[in-house]
């Protein structure tokens, strides 16, 4: 029971990273109706940009709260620049082409992100710094709360109601909104879809950078190729929770969370991969849109 | 016989490419040869699903790594003719690995294709790495040690002459499947699903045919690859090779076998050209360039090379109207 309860703890710290990085992908789906493979390789080059904020300004030797605010925030503007200038430079021009020409970009600028920074930051892992200390803040029995799973779940919790205040508090928000259910529409109405997406793009790519940071707190190794299965899961989650809502991602990276721990731990380690693929071609078969998402039918 | 003429006269033409080859170059560039014609297969049944009927789907490496370890372990393990028919035996084998890999995208395809959009592309993606994970977790498939010493041909020109054979069968079935009335249903699907529905088209049943048909040809480059490297383990069937097979269709223009063709060669001969500028700069910048090169290709010429025509359109739409006028 004791280690059930452990496990449950785990698995809810790793399906918030999954979360954050869900609801990248999701949003732009929402929005753009497009899978944004180089969304993992933004989490990459976010991960990467905090490790050598760290190191510029010699934060490593400080570790704690500050040190945390400091790198998500720069992590933060580093992907969101990151993401604009994706979409600008890559998928604006694309705009109006098939789906499948917008898909393969999509594919081509993940493989330049990936080799690129192979070149850049080189291939070799590095070990992430030391953000803040790693302790017990309550433990029962054998039941352990450490300090990194409060943050990340604090973090992340910041972070979801942030987002959550934005889509449907704020005008933007109702922009963004009405961009995704009908871009057309919305531009008569005076949205301009163009801004909007790029702000979307904005929004996504720093909650991925908020979650690559966590993410090196808590698996102190980064590598140019540590998106890929991570952005993967992330998917999974996002299309098991309806693709394009935003609350199903959440939903569905708690799962997904929860249920490769649970493998982790009753089962094999070496099936957690799997699982991931197992849970979504389920899914797809008796839900396809999802727990959260709506079916529409086709009219012509 | 009249059906039977083109083909044979390919196949001729073909083998003579391939006597060249064996006498002109080294064995460096006829491996690359080699890896050419998996490649081409590989875009050529790729490009039945993605060109032709218009859906997505990004796990063909899962049917290729079907087909290789089907091929490599009953190379391994079974022997029921004599070693002097190895051929015969191999081309049986690689029937067994594409029906094999038919059989798994059968089973994929029938529940994922009733959905339109891009569910499919999400379906394969997945079945592709868990084709990839299961293959790590089974020990009498080698585990992620893979299998080693998988028998290959004896010679390169026997290598070529059977990657050929299969090309043209590839070819020249996906081509008459084209003209049939299948392939006009294929287009169909692809052109629109809804009018392809309301003339009585069975939609869902034309793309499992097309699926069907390239997971085939895509477990038949499998066990080509497998005879060929000797060696495989579950990392040579990454996303990254589904990808590969979606960039050679794409580049060579969707719909389009001579395109599939061209690009093949492109993609697989591009990273090895470009191989002595990793000697000049020291730094491996191949793939760097590659990715490049498709985002700008996306960008300035969507359609990709031949776009929807075939080489002998072009043929026919400007070499000889210019020779007229």
């Amino acid at each position: 029971m004791q280690d059930f309860v452990q496990h449950l703890i785990n698995g809810i710290s790793l399906g918030s990273i999954y979360a954050l990085i869900a609801l990248g992908y999701t949003m732009v789906y929402g929005i753009l109706k497009m899978i944004n493979f180089a969304h993992s390789d933004v989490y990459m080059v976010g991960a990467f940009a905090s490790y050598y904020v760290a190191r510029a300004f010699g934060i490593e030797a400080h570790p704690g709260v500050g040190t945390l605010a400091i790198l998500l925030i720069s992590s933060m503007v580093c992907c969101s620049l990151l993401g604009v200038v994706i979409e600008r430079l890559a998928y604006r021009p694309l705009r109006n082409s098939p789906k499948l020409n917008i898909l393969i970009t999509a594919i081509g600028v993940s493989l330049f992100l990936e080799y690129g920074s192979q070149v850049v930051f080189g291939a070799d892992p590095k070990v992430f710094p030391e953000v803040m200390k790693d302790f017990v803040i309550f433990s029962f029995g054998n039941v352990e709360l450490k300090s990194f799973d409060v943050t990340v779940l604090g973090v992340s919790i910041l972070a979801m109601i942030g987002l959550q205040f934005l889509i449907y508090k704020t005008k933007v928000g109702k922009a963004m909104r009405a961009v995704s259910s009908n871009a057309s529409v919305a531009s008569l109405m005076g949205v301009n879809p163009d801004k909007i997406i790029a702000f979307t793009f904005i929004v996504g790519s720093a909650l991925a950078g908020v979650g690559s940071v966590l993410v090196g707190m808590k698996y102190p190794k980064i590598d140019p190729l540590m998106g890929m299965m991570i952005g993967m899961k992330a998917f999974v989650a996002a299309v098991l929770g309806g693709i394009g809502n935003v609350r199903g991602a959440v939903l569905g990276a708690l799962i997904m969370g929860l249920s490769e721990e649970m493998v982790v731990a009753y089962m094999s380690s070496t099936y957690r991969d799997a699982l991931a693929f197992s849970i979504l071609i389920a899914i797809l078969i008796f839900k396809p849109a999802g727990l959260l998402g709506k079916y529409s039918v086709e009219k012509v | 016989m009249r059906a039977l003429k083109n083909p044979l006269i390919s196949l001729a033409a073909a083998l003579l490419f391939g006597v060249a080859v064996q006498f002109g170059f080294n064995e460096y560039i006829q491996l690359l040869v080699l890896f050419v014609s998996v490649n081409c297969l590989m875009a050529m049944s790729l490009n039945l699903v993605n060109g032709y009927t218009g859906q997505f789907s990004l796990g063909h490496a899962g049917f290729m790594a079907i087909g290789a370890y089907f091929t490599a372990y009953a190379s391994l393990h079974w022997s029921f003719l004599p070693p002097s028919l190895s051929a015969l035996t191999f081309f049986i084998y690689a029937i067994g690995s594409g029906l094999l890999a038919a059989l798994a995208g059968f089973l994929v395809g029938l529940p994922s294709l009733r959905l339109k959009g891009d569910y499919l592309a999400i379906v394969t993606l997945g079945f592709g790495e868990i084709i990839r994970v299961a293959l790590l977790n089974m020990d009498f498939l080698g585990g992620p040690r893979g299998l080693a010493n998988i028998p290959g041909f004896d010679s390169f020109y026997m290598s070529y002459a059977f990657a050929m054979l299969w090309i043209l069968i590839c070819f020249f079935t996906i081509w008459r499947v084209m003209k049939s009335s299948y392939g006009r249903g294929f287009l169909s699907v692809r052109e629109d699903e809804i009018a392809a529905e309301a003339t009585g088209i069975n939609t869902t049943g034309m793309k499992v045919r097309a699926f069907v048909l390239s997971s085939f040809f895509a477990g038949v480059a499998g066990a080509l690859f497998a005879h060929y490297t000797n060696f495989i383990n579950p990392s040579s069937f990454t996303f990254l090779q589904s990808v590969n097979a979606v960039i050679m269709v794409v580049l060579g223009g969707m719909g389009s076998m001579s395109g599939s063709i061209a690009a093949a060669i492109i993609v697989t001969v591009l990273p090895e050209a470009l191989r002595p500028l990793q000697d000049l700069t020291g730094i491996d910048l191949r793939m760097v360039i590659y990715s490049l090169a498709l985002i700008l290709v996306m960008i300035l010429r969507p359609k990709g090379i031949f776009g929807e025509l075939e080489i002998t359109d072009i043929w026919r739409k400007y070499v000889r109207r210019s020779a007229r006028s």
